[in-house]
């Protein structure tokens, strides 16, 4: 049950933590959440630790090398396309979050004196 | 084993896969803004070392010679790939690596079928289910992710391919998983292995079958998608393998990516299942791919071209798929530079789905140094265009299309356009009058006000800003 109520926050977390997103980073993000999946490489430690027999053995390798290519290929890859933002003057990409997110800052701010002051 | 420190489940284990997800979470907060987000990305990596780190400290980690081999592979061809692949390339490259995590789960869950097999004790279902789950998931997600990459690569056609009948199968394939995976289910204590590997077999046509009636330009929401489910897949393996880092970042990845999916969606004016059980072009409309080289067109040389861009007041160029293929982003900035510096006035449209996703135009253009102020959004933009002297559609198609506005039978009728044909006058840079992506003629480039320049996009570019230096 303890798994359950994990899961079920989790996916709140999830749904909660990327909400306005500009576009421009929707690649980006999207590379970066797939490199994260790539954990299931750990499923790969532990069912090769199991194994007595070659079948096995060869599954866990592939599952292992398959998860790590998510894994390192994913954070490089993200980081290789963030890169290219990076080298541009700081205040433009301001300019643009500002706009998109002008709205929501000025909510959170207010819900956030609110509940401050309570 | 003298690495072997850590009891699975120990509150050591939890504390430390405890920092790993928060990092996670942190890593995933800060990607969503531009100034953090190269930030986070090395924190959420951070968080895997950690989360490796310490499952390799587990007690009962064994066979440390394939261990170490399946990540040094893994390592290189990652690091390989990630090093080599063009910008251009990336979308293709998000769906190979998240084939590549479908297929280690699906792999990890036929394992720990195989282990319990050999144990013989009964399956506890709360086990046995997510082993099930994950094992249909990540097969379908490694199968439909490759045909994701083939599509997106060239390596099979990008139309959609339609076999009569298909949605029958589909659902027969489905019905036939949902009953294999109940037998397995009623029979825990002994579950059929061939039935197992007959329902991964069914998983992976399954997810053939649904990724290759889906056109080119909806891949990039079929990638998302896949990428959600890959997530969900990964939680459902940390259930049977009672591993609360796999439960938390498969879900985080599950439930953020279900929403990039709805977002890819909603900018393209489409609907997840509109996409998943249609088809691009359910309804073929009429004479839309071929014949077009018999209407009238009006085509220039990079000298009108110019003469009309630099005597212009405000010109918005629409960078498009053509434009990165060409790897023209640079040769464009410089034909913008040379405008600039005449006083004109230039912006580029931004589509969300410019490229071969959201978001890879900007990629593609911050790689040639343009300032981020100068890439507009489509909404933004779309106003401004009958203000605008010339809009520059450069090497980008089915996104300037009026049949989307103007034909309620077109099969891109309804997706969201930048409205060049607003502008007062239109200059395509395209190398031929092919359809684009989405397999269907463009309306614009039979327009008054159009010119067609036929030459590939970087080559344009340079002999348009050569023309304006001389003038």
């Amino acid at each position: 049950m303890t798994e359950i109520v994990i899961f079920v926050l989790a996916a709140f977390v999830g749904f909660e933590v990327i909400s306005k997103v500009p576009t421009t980073l929707h690649t980006p993000l999207m590379s970066q959440t797939n490199a994260i999946h790539g954990i299931v490489m750990l499923g790969g430690l532990i069912v090769i630790g199991l194994s007595d027999n070659t079948l096995d053995n060869v599954i866990g390798t592939i599952a292992i090398a398959f998860g790590t290519i998510n894994i390192v290929g994913g954070f490089m890859v993200t980081d290789r396309m963030l890169g290219m933002f990076t080298r541009k003057p700081k205040p433009a990409p301001a300019e643009i979050e500002q706009s998109r997110t002008e709205p929501l800052d000025a909510e959170t701010g207010s819900s956030e004196t609110t509940g401050g002051s309570a | 084993m003298p690495l072997a420190l850590l009891e699975p489940g120990s509150d050591a284990v939890t504390a430390l896969y405890l920092v790993a997800v928060v990092l996670f979470i942190l890593g995933v907060r800060q990607g969503t803004h531009p100034t953090t987000a190269k930030r986070g990305n090395m924190i959420a990596a951070v968080g895997m070392a950690i989360a490796v780190a310490t499952t390799l400290l587990f007690d009962g980690i064994g066979n440390w010679g394939l261990i170490i081999a399946g990540i040094a592979i893994g390592s290189a061809v990652g690091v390989i790939a990630s090093i080599r692949v063009q910008m251009t390339a990336m979308p293709q490259m998000v769906a190979l690596y998240n084939g590549v995590g479908g297929g280690a789960i699906a792999l990890i869950s036929w394992s720990e079928l195989r282990h319990a097999l050999e144990i013989g004790e009964a399956l506890p279902l709360d086990t046995l289910i997510p082993i099930l789950f994950s094992a249909v998931v990540g097969s379908v997600s490694f199968w439909g992710s490759n045909i994701a990459f083939a599509k997106l690569q060239d390596l099979i056609p990008t139309r959609p391919l339609k076999v009569p009948g298909q949605q029958i199968l589909n659902a027969l394939l489905l019905v036939g998983i949902i009953a294999a995976c109940v037998n397995l289910s009623i029979n825990n204590d002994d579950p059929s292995q061939a039935v197992f590997i007959g329902v991964l077999i069914a998983a992976a046509l399954l997810g053939n079958l649904v990724v290759l009636p889906i056109g080119g330009a909806d891949m990039p929401v079929v990638i998302s998608l896949l990428n959600a489910f890959t997530g969900l897949a990964a939680a459902a393996a940390g259930f049977a393998l009672d591993n609360i880092a796999l439960i938390v970042a498969g879900t985080l990845v599950g439930s953020s990516g279900t929403l990039l999916t709805l977002e890819m969606a909603t900018a393209m004016n489409r609907s997840v299942p509109n996409i998943l059980f249609a088809g691009f072009g359910g309804a073929p409309a009429a004479g839309a791919v071929g014949g077009g080289e018999e209407r009238p067109h009006r085509s220039v040389g990079p000298q009108d071209a110019a003469i009309a861009l630099a005597y212009a007041d405000s010109v918005v160029i629409v960078p498009g798929y053509g434009l990165a293929v060409a790897q023209a982003q640079h040769a464009v900035k410089e034909m913008a530079d040379e405008l600039e510096k005449r006083g004109v006035n230039v912006n580029y449209a931004i589509h969300p789905v410019a490229g071969r996703m959201p978001g890879h135009m900007n990629v593609l253009l911050a790689e040639a140094d343009v300032p981020y102020d100068k890439l507009r959004e489509m909404d933004e933009i779309n106003p401004e265009m009958p203000r605008t002297d010339v809009a520059v559609v450069i090497g980008a198609n089915d996104v300037t299309n009026p049949a989307a506005k103007n034909d309620p039978d077109s099969p891109i009728a309804g997706m969201p356009i930048i409205e060049v044909s607003e502008a007062r006058q239109v200059v395509v840079i395209k190398r031929s009058l092919s359809p684009g992506f989405a397999g269907i003629d463009n309306d614009l480039f039979y327009e008054e006000n159009t010119s067609m320049l036929f030459s590939d996009a970087k080559a344009a570019a340079q002999e348009i800003a050569a023309e304006i230096e001389n003038l």
